[in-house]
């Protein structure tokens, strides 16, 4: 990856950051925590890697993108909006009666958003099918899927990582968003996961562990999953909850809540300023 | 009029119960703060189990401690306890009977900006279809104290159903005569009845007097158990009035206002009109928002109340 890359992506980032934090102080709810630990690996997805047509939303080329922790719907809005695929100014009416933009992703309701979402696991399963289908039409579009770490306790995630592996769904990968937190707190002490990544491998996925804040190895791990032959790759991303806000950080706290005004203010400081 | 959320109600008579029964146990899936089952993990961590995010699981383990002669409660969101879980409900918990209790909360479109994905507007009707099943839908949090209690004493399934949002307190500890299987009539009217369920009892008593203004006089009834219905009151309110409005935040497909009309039409076929969802996914939005726009405030019983009227 060049240098100019490098920067162009994480200016975008902070960029969506800052509308994460926007969209959600203006609803008065949602959730942060995990669209901020999710923010750089998205911005990866759409600003370097994924072939989309914003003005043909269904263009049958494209590259899809699931967001299986669903909750997390801001900083696929802002990527979305930032795109080109509806205007910026719905960011600003999120989670409100008659919005265009749901508190979990409508794919009825919103160009760009490939599948509904926001009950747990069920985005995963249907990547599955995405999958299998592209195939069967041979097409070259791969299909990108992020998932949590408190997600990944649902049953069907296992039914459908098994699935994926045993038709050898090389046109998959899956991206965890491992910031170790869900909202009863630490992975660790709800439910444990670990040992993550001898899982996946013991259920056939290539597996891949990296830096999910660090773009060169979000880009390198992508492009090692497309170059993968036979089976699906599982993109182990290790992140921070909240990253960019210093008192959203690592705090179970900030999984599910709005900042106040003082608290935006901050916020927003920290991640570079507001835009216009 | 004080208000307070059913799931706060919920949280603290689990903490009751635990102190007198060591038998209860208590299950949630990562949900412990939104459902209150946090306040039972604080005094009894070693009855409390997280599950974590895998809802199949949470009411599979509840059957488990059931069948060792544990009383589980088993919590999480309406949407995923009778949604995911349903299957598992239906085979092993009605099925054999468990003395299973499934308190679910965040049901209905009072749930507000989370969104369509998220408010539960099926699970009474999911819930009813199942043999050996009994359902709770409480009005306020003082009737979720009881129903709590009552459910502990009770053997075999109970769905309890509660909300997000704070609703008013309607009745007093002291006076409430709360039996599992029993309506309670509320207000005495003749000119129709309006048979309501959880927070929509509040919106009948609200639209009592409205009505009385115009010179109507409404029965309210608070049906807090959908199943087994009270079919005694029920029919003996649509006899005494010829006249009757179900309410329910719920699909108006399978819940109250279902049982309500399957009972009329074959023992007391009367005229009536049901307050509920029409058959659609809600949104985001607020609560309040939603309640109006989806034809669940006192309004819209005026309004059900006087075409039903119009009909006798
Ligand atoms: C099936 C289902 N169960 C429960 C929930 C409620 N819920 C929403 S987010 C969440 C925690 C998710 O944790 P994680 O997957 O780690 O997400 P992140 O930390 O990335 O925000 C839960 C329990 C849900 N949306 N769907
Ligand atoms: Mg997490």
């Amino acid at each position: 990856m060049k240098e100019k890359d490098l920067e162009r992506l994480k200016k975008i980032a902070a960029e969506i950051r800052q509308d994460i934090i926007q969209s959600i102080h203006k609803a008065g709810s949602g959730h942060p925590g995990g669209s901020l630990s999710a923010a750089d690996i998205v911005t990866a997805l759409y600003f370097y890697k994924m072939k989309v047509e914003p003005e043909n939303p269904k263009w049958e080329e494209r590259d899809r993108f699931i967001l299986s922790k669903g909750h997390a719907a801001p900083v696929l809005y802002a990527a979305l909006a930032r795109k080109g695929f509806f205007p910026r100014e719905e960011l600003f009416k999120l989670r409100k009666l008659n919005a265009m933009l749901q508190g979990h992703p409508d794919m009825k309701g919103t160009p760009g958003v490939e599948m509904s979402t926001g009950s747990l696991g069920q985005g995963f399963s249907a990547s599955i099918g995405m999958g299998l289908a592209l195939k069967l039409d041979k097409r070259e579009s791969r299909i990108y899927v992020l998932l949590g770490d408190g997600e990944m306790q649902e049953g069907i995630v296992w039914e459908a990582g098994m699935a994926a592996a045993h038709y050898q769904l090389d046109n998959l990968t899956a991206i965890l968003d491992y910031n170790g937190l869900q909202i009863d707190g630490k992975n660790d002490d709800v439910m444990r996961i670990q040992p993550i990544a001898q899982k996946w491998e013991s259920f056939g996925w290539n597996v891949l562990e990296i830096d999910g804040h660090c773009f060169e190895e979000i880009i390198e791990a992508l492009e090692q999953a497309e170059k993968t032959k036979g089976r699906p790759t599982m993109i182990i991303a290790k992140t921070i909850k909240g990253k960019g806000v210093s008192f959203m950080e690592n705090a179970p706290d900030w999984h599910g809540k709005a900042p106040n005004d003082e608290e935006t203010q901050i916020a927003l400081r920290e991640l570079g300023g507001v835009q216009g | 009029m004080e208000k307070v959320a059913t799931r706060d109600a919920y949280g603290k008579t689990l903490v009751e119960l635990g102190k007198t029964n060591e038998n209860i146990v208590v299950l949630d899936a990562d949900l412990s703060g939104s459902t209150k089952t946090i306040s039972f993990k604080k005094e009894f961590p070693d009855r409390f189990f997280n599950m974590g995010i895998a809802e199949q699981n949470l009411i599979g383990t509840a059957v488990g401690f059931a069948a060792a002669g544990k009383i589980p409660f088993a919590s999480t969101f309406a949407m995923f306890a009778t949604g995911r879980a349903f299957e598992i409900i239906r085979n092993s918990v009605c099925y054999p009977k468990m003395n299973v209790k499934i308190c679910a909360t965040h049901a209905g479109i009072t749930v507000g900006e989370d969104g369509a994905s998220h408010q539960a507007l099926e699970d009474i009707a999911c819930m009813r279809a199942i043999p050996n099943m009994t359902i709770i839908n409480p009005a306020d949090s003082v009737s979720t104290r009881e129903a709590v209690l009552q459910a502990a004493r009770y053997q075999g399934p109970v769905y309890i159903r509660l909300g997000r949002a704070k609703v008013p307190v309607i009745y007093e500890p002291s006076s409430l005569q709360f039996e599992i299987g029993k309506g309670i009539q509320l207000e005495e009217g003749k000119d129709a009845a309006v048979i309501a369920t959880g927070v929509m009892v509040a919106e009948a008593l609200k639209a009592r007097e409205i009505l009385k203004e115009e010179g109507i006089e409404i029965k309210v009834i608070d049906i807090h158990t959908i199943k087994p219905i009270d079919e005694e009151l029920i029919l003996k309110a649509a006899q005494q009035t010829g006249a009757v409005v179900t309410a329910e935040e719920h699909n108006i497909i399978g819940g109250l206002g279902s049982a309500v009309a399957e009972l009329l039409a074959e023992h007391c076929p009367t005229p009536m009109k049901r307050i509920g969802v029409k058959d659609t996914f809600g949104e985001s939005g607020s609560g309040e928002e939603l309640m109006k726009k989806y034809g669940l405030t006192a309004q819209d019983i005026v309004q059900a109340v006087k075409e039903v009227v119009k009909m006798k």
